[in-house]
């Protein structure tokens, strides 16, 4: 390696945002609104990050469906849906925020459905009280990428009318992987990556660094994630010194297609049971009903007649269990199928034709017809789907402060959307997490440009730039070595037998060394070809980084002895208040990770006190209920 | 269950390359992009393909298939003849990068060139009044998804370079529409921009465009040409011609 080529390119920003989902693009504009010079990186092309796979739609409480809707009740929603786990003041500026940015998302060109006023249409999901989704059919994630790459364009045009050229403030680097966050004296000094298409090796330098890179789920078999959800940002974070919150705690979705096996895992939006889709066994039962938790039994309907009748009269019935929080569904639907009453191809029967038109199906979901049609020779207007748990989303991320989305321990470091962690708690609410990427994007934009105020721009020194460089070409210079597709398939079965929607301690602790294992031949990759455009060169990277992932959620996994949202412990059952008061922190030391526990902060008093105290009985112990609020 | 696939794959970059036959596993319910998958896997560990969600809903994974632009997640092995062999090839319209990635640049540069949406000054967040089916005729042009198999397709572009710099393609079309169409956008002059700087006369209306679109949108029908039929009333329109000339005389 020749200092020439390391030179090749070399650019300077105030902020360099890593992910072009909707988190990373809502950063950006933010950052340039205050008038930084931004890069975006994003590793495949702009405007196919996996925020457009969102279907459903964004929660905010515009109060547009119900007029009784507001933050408080999205917040006391968001608390419960997480079981209590979550950062509470998070959870707070996420409900108050939400409707300022959906309302701005339509003032960059928008166009959500319509009530019959002329407002944004609001739709019911699972866990929240009143409907509160703003959509657009089935496609919601699709028109929020779309918005904010065209704001981003016109903010690109205005620079070119005042500087002469689009890119002079705003930049994307598309197709670009970054391989290490660069630091010197402690703090951020930017980042080093390569070109996918060429190979070739990029150095940014940049006083602030935004993460902005979404989940987790290829680390699983089964999941609805794109190939990117790699867990890059959660791997960059914890080897540039930062801590990963809760990651123990990963969304199953319940609804996955299961059959035929080559689209096992894409979702099925939940918006399917927000129409009026029901679950049934393959003995035709209504199974949901047999599932209702303890803490919901006064908000959920226990017999079908009741839970019909919701669908047009809300106020006075309660709702169908089908629209219980995510995991409550995954876990029934797991043990119908487990039980030996699945469908053939080992799901259950999800069904919407019975209730609404063919003509309202292809209206209000479009693309779920389109996906049974074209993939599985479905027509969901005339039978029903087959689905199952797939691995969605993952709750747990980087430890940041709620109002400046700054990462804990990092100075310069800022984390926002997915790869954040305690917004969601132990389980997020859906809807919830399209909303969570505009607030929390915002933030980190706002949090990194009063940051590169203060802080001046950074210089990476020629040592640092050549060990960056040094990672990158080793895989090339390996012959024989280990195949990063076979690894990555052998991880993928770990993860999925053993630190899945169901877990045990011996099994965990087979993970925790079966992932050692794994890492240990991870570091013999061999690449065959050259570095064009070269998808198993690409693997070798987003490898480390799954492996990186799978090692914090199995130790996180073994060492929280309870069941809660998305870690459901089969030889420790039941949920835990003692539990509930304390936050796993994973951290990295160059050699493994180490995960320790730390105290959840509590809720002030104003907060405490949007709630029943029988309620916050089911969650808390007596010395916190007496306490009533942190102040 | 298992059976084996004839596949020839174009393998190459930009000054090299030919098609390269294999043979490959493919099991039930199987699309292309699973097979091109299991080839990587397998056989060709550095074989270049774009793709990001493999459920029709990213346009990553844009190929020709048998010479026709499909995006190779959506479709099914099943769907050709047991025993004959798929051929997959790069987009044509595009420069190759590697195998079957291209340089699709080409339409990142015209969507910068497009004006974007422009509301009426004194719009407040929260305020906008719209009825359904107005913002339903965006919404179609809105579900596409930069697939770009329009762009390829095109016989303006397709083999003609040249065209390149003065035709924003049918993408864009359906841009300039959508915005047009958009209640509140308060630009005037959209498609007459449309005519005379990004190429709208250039298309003759074959409607290649709309039978290759994933998503279904009538690109053709329900926006390229009511665009060109509201031009021809702007730029021909006899009672304006006659106005413009009064105002041209009172200039004088």
């Amino acid at each position: 390696m020749t200092t020439e080529k390391i030179a090749l390119e070399r650019y300077k920003y105030d902020v360099l945002v890593i992910g072009a989902g909707g988190a990373g693009l809502r950063a950006a504009v933010e950052a340039r609104e205050s008038g930084l010079r931004v890069a975006i990186i994003c590793k495949s092309l702009f405007g196919k990050a996996h925020t457009v796979m969102a279907e459903g739609g964004a929660a905010a409480s515009m109060g547009n469906a119900n007029s009784n809707d507001n933050w408080m009740v999205h917040f006391r929603d968001t608390m419960r849906g997480g079981k209590f786990l979550n950062h509470f003041r998070m959870a707070e500026l996420h409900a108050k925020e939400s409707p300022d940015r959906i309302w701005e998302l339509e003032m960059w060109g928008a166009l959500f459905d319509r009530t019959k006023e002329g407002k944004i249409s609001q739709r019911n999901f699972g866990g929240h009280e009143y409907p509160r989704l703003a959509h657009v059919g089935d496609r919601t994630g699709l028109e929020l990428i779309r918005t904010m790459q065209q704001k981003i364009v016109a903010l690109q045009q205005a620079d070119k009318r005042e500087h002469g050229d689009y890119e002079s403030h705003i930049k994307v680097f598309a197709e670009l992987t970054i391989t290490e966050i660069l630091k010197e004296n402690g703090k951020i000094a930017g980042a080093y990556g390569y070109w996918r298409e060429s190979g070739s090796e990029v150095l940014f330098e940049a006083p602030a660094v935004i993460i902005a890179t979404g989940g987790v789920g290829k680390t699983f078999k089964i999941t609805s994630n794109s190939w990117e959800g790699t867990g890059d940002g959660h791997a960059l974070a914890l080897k540039a010194g930062a801590n990963l919150v809760d990651m123990e705690f990963l969304q199953f979705h319940p609804t996955g297609m299961v059959w035929p096996p080559s689209v096992r895992g894409i979702l099925v939006t939940e918006s399917v049971r927000g129409e009026g889709g029901i679950l049934t066994n393959n003995k035709g039962e209504r199974f949901m009903f047999k599932y209702i938790p303890d803490v919901f039994k006064d908000k959920y309907a226990d017999n079908e007649e009741e839970a019909d009748r919701w669908y047009v009269d809300q106020d006075n019935n309660r709702r169908p269990p089908e629209l219980l929080p995510r995991d409550e569904v995954a876990r029934a639907i797991n043990t119908e199928v487990k039980s030996g009453r699945g469908t053939e191809h080992g799901g259950v029967f999800l069904d919407v034709s019975k209730r609404i038109s063919a003509e309202i199906i292809k209206k209000r979901l479009p693309s779920m017809w389109h996906q049974f049609y074209e993939l599985a020779g479905v027509d969901i207007t005339k039978e029903a789907m087959e689905v199952g748990p797939t691995c969605h989303y993952v709750m747990g991320g980087v430890e940041v402060e709620p109002d400046t989305a700054a990462a804990v321990g990092v100075p310069g470091l800022f984390a926002a959307g997915e790869v954040a962690g305690g917004m969601h708690g132990s389980n997020r609410l859906g809807g919830n997490s399209l909303s969570d990427l505009l607030v929390f994007g915002r933030r980190a934009g706002m949090g990194a440009a009063a940051y590169v105020k203060q802080n001046s721009s950074a210089s990476v020194s020629d040592a640092t730039v050549a060990a960056a460089a040094a990672r990158i070409e080793a895989p090339f210079a390996r012959t024989g070595g280990e195949n990063s597709y076979s690894l990555h398939a052998e991880l993928q079965e770990v993860t999925h037998n053993l630190v899945g929607i169901i877990r045990t301690g011996t099994e965990l602790k087979e993970a925790i060394e079966a992932i050692a294992e794994i890492r240990k031949r991870s570091a013999n990759v061999a690449v065959s070809g050259g570095r064009k455009f070269n998808p198993g060169f690409h693997l070798a990277f987003d490898l480390d980084n799954m492996l990186l992932v799978a090692e914090s959620t199995a130790k996180s996994a073994i060492s929280r002895e309870e069941s809660r949202g998305g870690h459901t412990r089969d030889d420790f059952p039941g949920m835990d208040a003692g539990w509930r008061q304390s936050n796993h922190i994973a951290s990295f030391d160059g050699n493994q990770v180490s995960v320790r526990k730390q105290s959840l902060p509590f809720m002030p008093k104003e907060l405490f006190d949007l709630f029943e105290v029988d309620e916050l009985k089911k969650y808390m112990t007596p010395e916190e209920i007496a306490k009533g609020g942190s102040n | 269950m298992a059976r084996k696939l004839n596949l020839r794959i174009w393998r190459g970059d930009a000054t090299d390359g030919g098609l390269k036959d294999v043979q490959v596993d493919v099991n039930e319910g199987e699309v292309v992009l699973d097979v091109i998958h299991r080839v990587q896997a397998t056989q060709m560990g550095d074989l270049a393909v774009r793709w990001n969600c493999k459920a029709g809903k990213c346009g990553s994974c844009s190929m020709e298939i048998n010479g026709k632009p499909r995006l190779a997640c959506m479709t099914q092995v099943a769907s050709f003849e047991e025993g004959e062999t798929i051929t997959v090839t790069p987009l044509r319209a595009f420069p190759v990068i590697k195998d079957l990635v291209t340089d699709v640049s080409f339409n990142y540069k015209k969507a910068m060139e497009i004006p974007a949406y422009a509301p009426p000054a004194d719009l407040k967040p929260g305020e906008a009044r719209m009825e359904q089916v107005d913002v339903e005729r965006s919404q179609e042009f809105r579900k596409c998804i930069e697939c770009f198999l329009c762009q390829d397709v095109c016989h303006v572009v397709r083999d003609h370079e040249e065209n390149k710099k003065s035709f924003a393609g049918p993408r864009f079309f359906i841009r300039i529409a959508e915005l047009d169409m958009h209640p509140l956008d308060i630009l005037k002059n959209r498609k007459r921009t449309a005519q005379e700087e990004h190429g709208l006369g250039m298309c003759n209306i074959t409607k290649c465009c709309t039978e290759v679109c994933p998503e279904h949108i009538k690109i053709t029908d329900n926006a390229i040409i009511p665009m060109k039929e509201r031009v021809v009333d702007i730029k021909y329109d006899p009672a304006r011609m006659f106005a413009g000339l009064l105002k041209r005389e009172k200039r004088s």
